[in-house]
């Protein structure tokens, strides 16, 4: 078993009649991926890549028992498109767009509270590479041979640092359960605690990599987390020891604004929360086997 | 995206924002005309994108024209350093002439994004002038926190509340209500990231009034709000990250010789970091983006040789979305495009690595390859040019 997503899982794609849509559907149905249909507005009724196309998410749901759905639609309709899953009782949703507005976020965050807990939906990203169990399927934009199937879980803000922190991962023999993006912006879906706690609960989970960066509170939330409600062993990466304060580096979310936010800060409290932390970002890979190795050893 | 002081003046009092008369002046005959209208003594105040302009001379109380003339002639076309801006300082091109204003009290107010509640937060002082990191630093029980629920938005009480908190008084706590409203509506109907109004004065007289005004703005929502987008100041901007972006590329100039050509903005950062502990030091961070075309890559190298400081160009590229060999293609274009000399380091990883490694090789030229994050790191930092004893 993996967190989020299983080999049942039916999945819809919003946008999956555009080009970047479509290209990555392809990808995810070639490897296994169980895409039930996709939603455009206006589209409904046609087919792509022999699945059904549908106007709303409700009727998708209706239609074909859709549970998750992935978000590739522009910036300007995209919180709308995320709320309408929510509205719709998916129960889980990914959003892989760059460029959402914070205010948007803002009202996305305040929709998901009107739901009991019972049907509220989890929800990742933006502007994240997506969710990738190897072996079982993928939600998002990776390249999914880089990864071997293990028992290591990943979550990480930065796409292409996830893939480097996987390919060493590989390199050494080790693989990886689930390897979670939650993006790049400052409001975000679900946090790194919210991933561990997932993480901390998965059976078939024995060690999480996670991969930060300056800006923001949430891998010092997480290193809370970690310290006080984790067994497993946690390793760390921070990105951005050399960014200067007060620039915005690529990501909405990666600057430094406040105390706490620097990484050589958030390495200092990770380390203080008993978290193994890699000294450098090409030893991401050797450090999980160190860990794994005095675990096995022990 | 950051604004001049006049110009949020300008959308604050639209908002109800009470700030002194004023005009804005390009040269100096103009900044007199100005103070003529308003009636001395005036305040002259240069414009540009960063804080910390009292103490670097660039505001000055002036009592007569001829020393508005004086002041005025001694900054326009001069670059102001502030301890925010980099030791080039920032252009004055255009100042901000205000009737002078008495000082009761100074106040701090500020609205931010709130990353921790994910909401609007306010943030007051009974502290105002010093700037709000010295403040958290120093006197952090003087600051008060306050969260807005998007769904209600700000509610009176929160605003009596906070006017109560900060000592005020009788008709202060209206005029305070109306100073909150008015930033708070700013911020939700022009998607700011940032208002701050330090100080936020109380005159001799009683009466609340903004003397100084600072806005910042969410880029990612320029799209639906046109009339911010055309407050821009390009030349308060640097020239280089402007011409990157028009390319897709995302480009932050640094102190280093090693420019950088990177895809992902995490691997970015974390190449940067494996360069700095391998001795050596980033000229930029640089994010491709993702479907990077050849042109994009050659664009990218432009960007990064713009700097002259720059003495050997890293390209490390983990691609999932992008392709290896369109990058391959782009490095050998650039390469024999721009005659390039100084040394190339190459690491490609990820979708079509092999056609990628495959068209570096079989190019003829004298790039340099390296397999892993940490090799191609090492292998740039020892390809820089011994310098002259």
């Amino acid at each position: 078993m993996a967190v989020l997503i299983q080999k049942d899982t039916r999945i819809i794609i919003q946008g999956m009649t555009g080009r970047i849509g479509k290209f990555h559907a392809e990808d995810m149905i070639k490897n296994g991926t169980n895409v039930v249909g996709g939603v455009t507005p206006g589209r409904g009724g046609e087919v792509v890549l022999g699945k059904p196309i549908f106007n709303t998410v409700s009727e998708a749901v209706a239609e074909t028992g859709a549970e998750a759905s992935l978000v590739f639609v522009p910036p300007p309709g995209a919180a709308d498109a995320i709320m309408e899953c929510a509205e719709a009782a998916l129960k889980f949703a990914v959003c892989v767009t760059d460029g959402i507005p914070s205010q948007d976020m803002m009202k996305v965050k305040r929709f998901l509270r009107r739901f009991p807990a019972s049907r509220k939906m989890r929800f990742i990203g933006p502007n994240c590479a997506g969710v990738i169990s190897p072996g079982i399927g993928f939600m998002g934009i990776m390249p999914p041979h880089i990864y071997l199937p293990g028992r290591v879980g990943i979550v990480g803000r930065s796409g292409t640092l996830g893939y480097e922190a996987a390919s060493q991962m590989k390199a050494l023999g080790i693989g990886v359960s689930t390897s979670v993006g939650i993006g790049g912006d400052p409001i975000n879906g679900s946090s790194f605690k919210d991933i561990l706690e997932l993480f901390e609960s998965d059976p078939e989970t024995d060690a999480v990599m996670m991969i930060g960066e300056i800006g923001g509170p949430q891998e010092a939330e997480a290193a809370a987390y970690a310290r006080d409600h984790m067994t497993k062993p946690v390793v760390a990466y921070i990105a951005g020891l050399s960014a200067p304060k007060g620039r915005k580096m690529g990501h909405a979310g990666a600057i430094i604004s406040a105390f706490g936010e620097s990484a050589q800060e958030k390495v200092e409290i990770l380390s203080a929360a008993g978290i193994t932390v890699a000294p450098t970002p090409s030893a991401m890979g050797e450090t999980v086997a160190k860990v794994l190795g005095v675990r096995q050893a022990a | 995206m950051d604004i001049h002081e006049h110009q949020a003046k300008d959308v604050l009092r639209r908002f109800g924002v009470p700030v002194p008369d004023g005009g804005i002046a390009f040269a100096p005959e103009q900044a007199m005309h100005e103070a003529r209208k308003l009636g001395l003594p005036v305040v002259v105040k240069a414009q540009v994108h960063a804080g910390g302009r009292g103490a670097a001379g660039g505001v000055k109380l002036c009592r007569s024209e001829a020393e508005v003339n004086a002041f005025a002639l001694s900054l326009l076309g001069r670059n102001l350093v502030t301890k925010q801006t980099d030791a080039q300082g920032k252009p004055v091109h255009r100042l901000l002439v205000e009737q002078a204003t008495d000082i009761g009290q100074e106040l701090y107010l500020g609205l931010v994004l709130d990353r921790k509640s994910e909401r609007i937060m306010i943030v007051a002082s009974r502290e105002g002038g010093m700037e709000i990191e010295d403040l958290a630093e120093e006197q952090p029980d003087a600051l008060v926190r306050m969260v807005i629920d998007p769904a209600t938005g700000l509610v009176p009480f929160q605003s009596r509340e906070l006017a109560f908190k900060l000592g005020m008084t009788g008709n202060q706590i209206a005029q305070f209500s109306n100073v909150m409203r008015g930033c708070y509506r700013a911020f939700r109907d022009l998607d700011a990231t940032m208002v701050e109004i330090n100080p936020l004065v109380i005159t001799d007289a009683g009466d609340l009034i903004a003397l100084d005004a600072k806005m910042s703005f969410d880029t990612n929502a320029l799209f639906r709000r046109p009339e911010v987008a055309a407050l821009r100041d390009p030349g308060q901007e640097d020239p280089r990250e402007d011409a990157a972006a028009e390319h897709g590329l995302n480009y932050v100039g640094l102190e280093g010789d090693i420019g950088c050509i990177i895809n992902g903005a995490g691997l970015a950062m974390a190449t940067m970091d494996m360069i700095q502990l391998a001795g050596g030091s980033p000229a930029n961070f640089l994010d491709i983006g993702g479907g990077a075309s050849p042109e994009r890559v050659v664009a990218a190298f432009r960007t990064v040789l713009s700097d002259p400081n720059v003495s050997v160009v890293l390209v490390n590229i983990f691609a999932g979305i992008n392709r290896c060999d369109w990058v391959a293609s782009g490095v050998v274009q650039a390469y024999r495009e721009l005659n390039l000399t100084l040394p190339v380091v190459v690491r490609l990883a990820g979708t079509n690595v092999d056609e990628g490694r495959w068209i570096i090789n079989e190019s003829g030229l004298p790039l340099i390859s390296a397999d892993t994050l940490a090799e191609a790191a090492a292998t740039a930092v020892d390809a820089r040019p011994r310098q002259a004893a």
